[in-house]
């Protein structure tokens, strides 16, 4: 089954320099091995090609049910040097939220998860 | 001692709600105001105003705000902590004096004044020192932009203010102190918490942390659920109810719009965040992997577990330099085919300037209600056919931007832009606006310095 991260995950993002930050939340706590599982730093960083000049970083809080990720060389150079519309960063957010992700049906069912659940 | 000490957020960046204060301090009890003026450029904009005029260079909103709480803070004893004195924390301090003055109440206002964070005076003796202030993300010396420095001030911790509040001041003005520490010290104060009690120093910084950026934590710019968050229009800035021990409650007044909730808390939480396990201030290294959150009903949630180690030997500096100037100007095209339009203006506008020769470091096309937030991505997604909306989009805004160190260049740029209303696609409108404005680029570089070279002052006036 294809589902979209949004439906399984919230998330925040902000910037420090030209590295743009997106914190990415489970909705449930028992959706969060699903997020480890399938964010991979190379899923990510496949995922923001085009977007982003530099590499992926991943940091786990179990304790939040939450994985931060930093997009290095995102910004156009951050800050006021930036010429983007986002030079903050702020909805890098949603861009990772768009990602798809492919469930067997039978995690599915199990976990409770359907496509296009919440918005 | 307080069993509870509730330390309300009424700020979190200059610009934010004037009304803020007043309500965190008039809507229920709370012990101090903690208000955040400072962002990574905002000093660079106070030393700008600081050299037309010597005795500005702070926020001057804090003035306004001082006045609209100076009833809770004379009669009620509620104390107020503030890094609202950007680059001139004396300057900010005679201005509250003489507010305090013109209300008569100038006998029940102590103000502490915290300084030192400024090394833009000190540059040449750091440099030939030894300290090259390189920049931490690209480790380029300092010294290849030390001509265009306006601006450098090391980021300082809780202790000051600890001191400032221990002669009993209950106005307590910095400068450059980090977010965190405003709302750190006043805990750190009342509970007596030792600058070695690493875990509950951190639990003060996690403090800090959630309410620093204001209302981003209790419901504002939420998006978890955030169809059903009630009354953003009322919406209540973030308390912390901190004990002794390091716990505290995240809450906010009753009767205010918005919503404190572990999803809103967390939100907050990996906001800015690098590496969880070491966010490291001036005063302890905090570990927000150790951070437990507790849903305690209506708009409460507990934070605990937290803990923490020493701090580094250094404290970060922040220096905004003179970097070129920038321009942006956008015209709207609409349906039908807005984007193609909008595409071939971007071509047009691009031969035009290559045309007249001008040079910059870059330029930059966005198509604003179609790919300027998520780009590349949405390009993937309409090739791979999951989306079928560019013929159709209703509208789409042509955003374009030049950055260089050429004064007249940009200027020159800002003029190619209405000419594209007659001369370039159809279905054009939305340039009422007028010609883009150059800017001067004021821009940011983090460096590290041995913190034994910073020593701060605190002087009651």
């Amino acid at each position: 089954m294809e589902i979209r991260l949004l439906d399984i995950a919230h998330a925040r993002s902000g910037d420090k320099g030209d590295t743009a930050n997106v914190g990415v939340i489970a909705l449930k706590p028992e959706w969060f091995p699903v997020l480890q599982r399938e964010l991979t730093v190379q899923r990510v960083a496949e995922h923001f090609a085009g977007v982003i000049d530099g590499h992926v970083e991943r940091f786990d809080l179990p304790n939040l049910n939450a994985l931060n990720f930093l997009l290095h060389r995102a910004l156009d150079g951050g800050g006021t040097l930036s010429l983007k519309t986002d030079a903050q960063g702020k909805v890098f957010s949603t861009a990772l939220l768009r990602m798809r992700l492919d469930l067997t049906d039978a995690e599915a069912r199990t976990l409770g998860i359907q496509p296009g659940m919440k918005r | 001692m307080k069993e509870i000490v509730r330390v309300a957020s009424g700020q979190g960046f200059w610009g934010d709600s004037l009304d803020a204060p007043r309500q965190q301090v008039e809507g229920g009890p709370v012990d101090y105001l903690m208000l955040d003026y400072l962002a990574e450029v905002t000093m660079s904009i106070l030393q700008k105003q600081k050299e037309r005029d010597p005795s500005l260079g702070y926020a001057r909103d804090f003035v306004g705000a001082i006045d609209s709480v100076l009833p809770a803070v004379a009669e009620r004893g509620v104390k107020v902590v503030a890094n609202a004195g950007g680059v001139n924390p004396p300057a900010c301090a005679a201005a509250i004096r003489e507010l305090a003055n013109s209300r008569s109440l100038s006998a029940k206002v102590r103000i502490a004044v915290v300084t030192g964070d400024d090394l833009l005076g000190r540059l040449e003796e750091l440099i030939e020192g030894g300290h090259s202030l390189s920049n931490m993300d690209t480790g380029e010396p300092l010294a290849a932009i030390r001509d265009s420095v306006i601006a450098a001030n090391a980021y300082i911790g809780s202790t000051p203010i600890v001191e400032g509040l221990a002669q009993g001041a209950n106005i307590v003005i910095t400068g450059r102190s980090t977010d965190t520490a405003l709302t750190m010290a006043p805990l750190r104060h009342e509970f007596q918490w030792r600058a070695d009690d690493w875990n509950l120093l951190a639990a003060g910084i996690v403090a800090g942390h959630i309410i620093e950026c204001g209302a981003q934590c209790s419901g504002g710019n939420c998006l978890h659920d955030w169809r059903s968050i009630p009354d953003l229009a009322n919406v209540g800035y973030p308390i912390a109810e901190a004990k002794a021990d390091g716990t505290f409650i995240i809450t906010k007044h009753a009767g205010t719009g918005g919503r404190v909730s572990v999803p809103s808390v967390t939100e907050q939480l990996v906001y800015e965040m690098g590496d969880p396990r070491e966010y490291i201030t001036p005063d302890v290294v905090a570990d927000f992997t150790s951070i437990r959150l507790r849903d305690c009903g209506a708009d409460r949630v507990e934070v605990s577990g937290i803990t923490g180690r020493p701090p580094t030997e250094k404290l970060k500096v922040s220096i905004a330099y003179r970097a070129g100037f920038k321009a942006v100007g956008s015209l709207v095209y609409s349906w039908p085919d807005a984007l193609d339009k909008a595409k071939l203006a971007d071509r047009v506008l691009r031969e035009r300037l290559d045309r007249l020769g001008l040079r910059f470091d870059q330029t930059l096309t966005e198509f604003v209600g179609y790919s300027s937030t998520h780009g590349a991505l949405v390009e993937r997604e309409l090739i791979a056919g999951a989306s079928n909306l560019t013929s159709e989009l209703p509208e789409v805004q042509l955003r374009f931007g030049v950055r260089g160190p050429d004064k007249a260049a940009v200027e020159r740029f800002t003029r190619e832009i209405a000419p594209l209303v007659l001369n370039g696609p159809p279905s054009v409108t939305g340039f009422a606006g007028g010609r883009p404005k150059v800017e001067e680029i004021v821009a940011y570089w983090p460096a590290l310095i041995d913190k034994k070279t910073v020593t701060t002052r605190v002087e009651i006036v």
